[in-house]
């Protein structure tokens, strides 16, 4: 479960999230570009420090503006993959991939680099690699840094689809096996699917509906339709959902 | 090999050359780690006294060297606030040695590399530093791994111009050292001194061919660094 209370305003822009939600199976976070969702996950990784309000992970107070508590971002267990890889350009592959391994397990280093393909690319800088490289780089770096939620900002964007298919099936496989939340940012409706049991739709730095997949660990195309509706009802009609009258609570 | 016999100079020029050396290195050596804490600070700090602190940092730059020896004469001379006690506590006497021309040489230096190692704070992504955070890398871990190598070329230019700065640096060393040969006598001062004597022409253009020498090396093997550590060009 992860609980938000989030407000904090930006240069024409202000980010006001109540919310409270499981994170089993997997949650999806959509909504059209500048509706806050980098801003979101910007919070909860602590880049980002909130004005006013309160992010509980599981039992772990993250934030608390009232009772001033600001967990710094090395110790929320929170990881986070961005679109634009961010890889360490003084560092090799090898280097990169284990930063944050505090104890390096072999089996995970071995699989991922199999699952990603990441063998070749070992010894090589960040800077001879493609964009598709990076940032299967980068995934594979924040999963073997194993943290207790991994927030994931449109990470595939830069695959190529084959790719794509099977980096979603190895992070649904380890969302399962190495217990580690999960939030997904991703415009692909498809993708949302795969890895999130709910969604989280935003507009306009709120958020405006949470539809739950009526086919948890069931048919994948049920889940599609789902989150394809509640996406496309969020983008249709932002003023009406956003201008409710202050913060509206909702509950998956 | 010593500069006597490798480079055909006199005795005086090669003490003044090895003087030279000596005192630069070591003025960018001490100066090293403050640079970088300074020049961090000011690009990532807001604190009360930060246009303080850039004014105090920036003035050896628009003095007059001059005016910056004279202050360091005030200030470290044997009845000086400072120089007093360092006198009187650990027996250092800077005034009229070799090490006060390696402070006259690190303050005016100091300026170049605070701005290349500020701006070098400025221009790294801080996205990477979030990253390593959120991989679990504490504050200090994110600074030695990430921020520090990822400054280095600004680094080392800043290093270049401070060793550049304080191999030509001659008028807060003439007024706080004073120009005595093979204690405070420098490159600049020596050659201020041969252009004095009637017949060194000959003296002054070798002094003057190893300055340029100097300054052209320490170019050059900045931008040999700086190309050596640009990793993240573009494929």
């Amino acid at each position: 479960m992860i609980e938000i209370r989030a407000h904090k305003a930006l240069d024409g822009f202000t980010l006001d999230v109540d919310v409270a939600v499981p994170l089993a199976g997997g949650l999806g976070l959509v909504g059209p570009s500048g509706s806050g969702k980098s801003t979101l996950l910007a919070c909860i990784a602590g880049h980002t420090a909130l004005d006013a309000g309160r992010i509980i992970l599981g039992d772990r107070v993250l934030f608390d503006a009232v009772a001033r508590i600001d967990t710094p971002p090395a110790r929320r267990g929170v990881g986070i993959v961005f679109q634009d890889s961010l890889l360490f350009p003084h560092l090799r592959v090898r280097a990169n991939l284990l930063y944050g391994a505090r104890r390096p397990e072999p089996w995970l280093f071995e699989r991922l680099v199999e699952a990603l393909a990441l063998e070749p690319l070992l010894d090589r800088r960040p800077a001879s690699l493609s964009g598709g490289e990076r940032q299967r780089v980068a995934l594979g770096r924040a999963l073997l840094a194993r943290p207790r939620l991994l927030l994931l900002d449109e990470p595939l964007a830069s695959l190529d689809r084959a790719r794509a298919e099977v980096v979603l099936r190895l992070l649904a496989d380890l969302r399962d096996e190495l217990a580690m939340d999960m939030i997904y940012v991703s415009h692909a409706p498809a993708e949302i699917a795969q890895l999130a049991s709910r969604v989280l739709v935003l507009d306009a730095g709120r958020v405006v509906e949470i539809r739950t997949s009526p086919t948890v660990g069931g048919r994948r195309e049920g889940a599609f339709r789902a989150v394809r509706e509640s996406t496309t009802s969020a983008i249709a009609r932002p003023q009406h959902r956003s201008r409710g009258g202050g913060r509206r609570r909702a509950w998956a | 090999m010593s500069f006597e016999t490798g480079f055909g100079l006199s005795p005086f020029e090669a003490r003044a050359l090895a003087l030279t050396l000596q005192t630069s290195t070591l003025a960018v050596a001490c100066s090293l780690p403050v640079a970088v804490v300074v020049g961090w600070l000011l690009a990532r700090r807001s604190f009360v006294g930060h246009g303080l602190l850039n004014a105090i940092v920036h003035l050896p730059l628009v003095l007059p060297p001059v005016v910056v020896g004279y202050l360091l004469l005030v200030l470290l001379g044997r009845n000086g606030p400072l120089g007093s006690i360092l006198e009187e506590w650990w027996g250092v006497r800077l005034v009229f040695s070799t090490s006060g021309v390696v402070v006259a040489c690190a303050v005016v230096g100091f300026p170049l590399f605070v701005r290349a190692v500020r701006h070098a704070a400025e221009a790294t992504d801080r996205r990477l530093e979030k990253v390593a955070q959120s991989l679990g890398a504490s504050d200090a871990r994110v600074f030695l791994t990430i921020t520090l190598p990822l400054m280095a070329p600004g680094v080392l230019a800043g290093a270049t111009l401070a060793f550049a700065r304080a191999v030509g640096e001659f008028g807060a060393t003439i007024t706080f050292a004073a120009n005595i040969p093979g204690v405070t006598q420098t490159l600049p001062l020596a050659l201020y001194t041969v252009v004095q004597s009637p017949g060194g022409e000959a003296a002054a253009a070798r002094l003057c061919a190893f300055s340029i020498l100097l300054a052209g090396a320490a170019l050059a093997l900045s931008e040999w660094l700086a190309r050596r550590t640009r990793l993240d060009a573009p494929r």
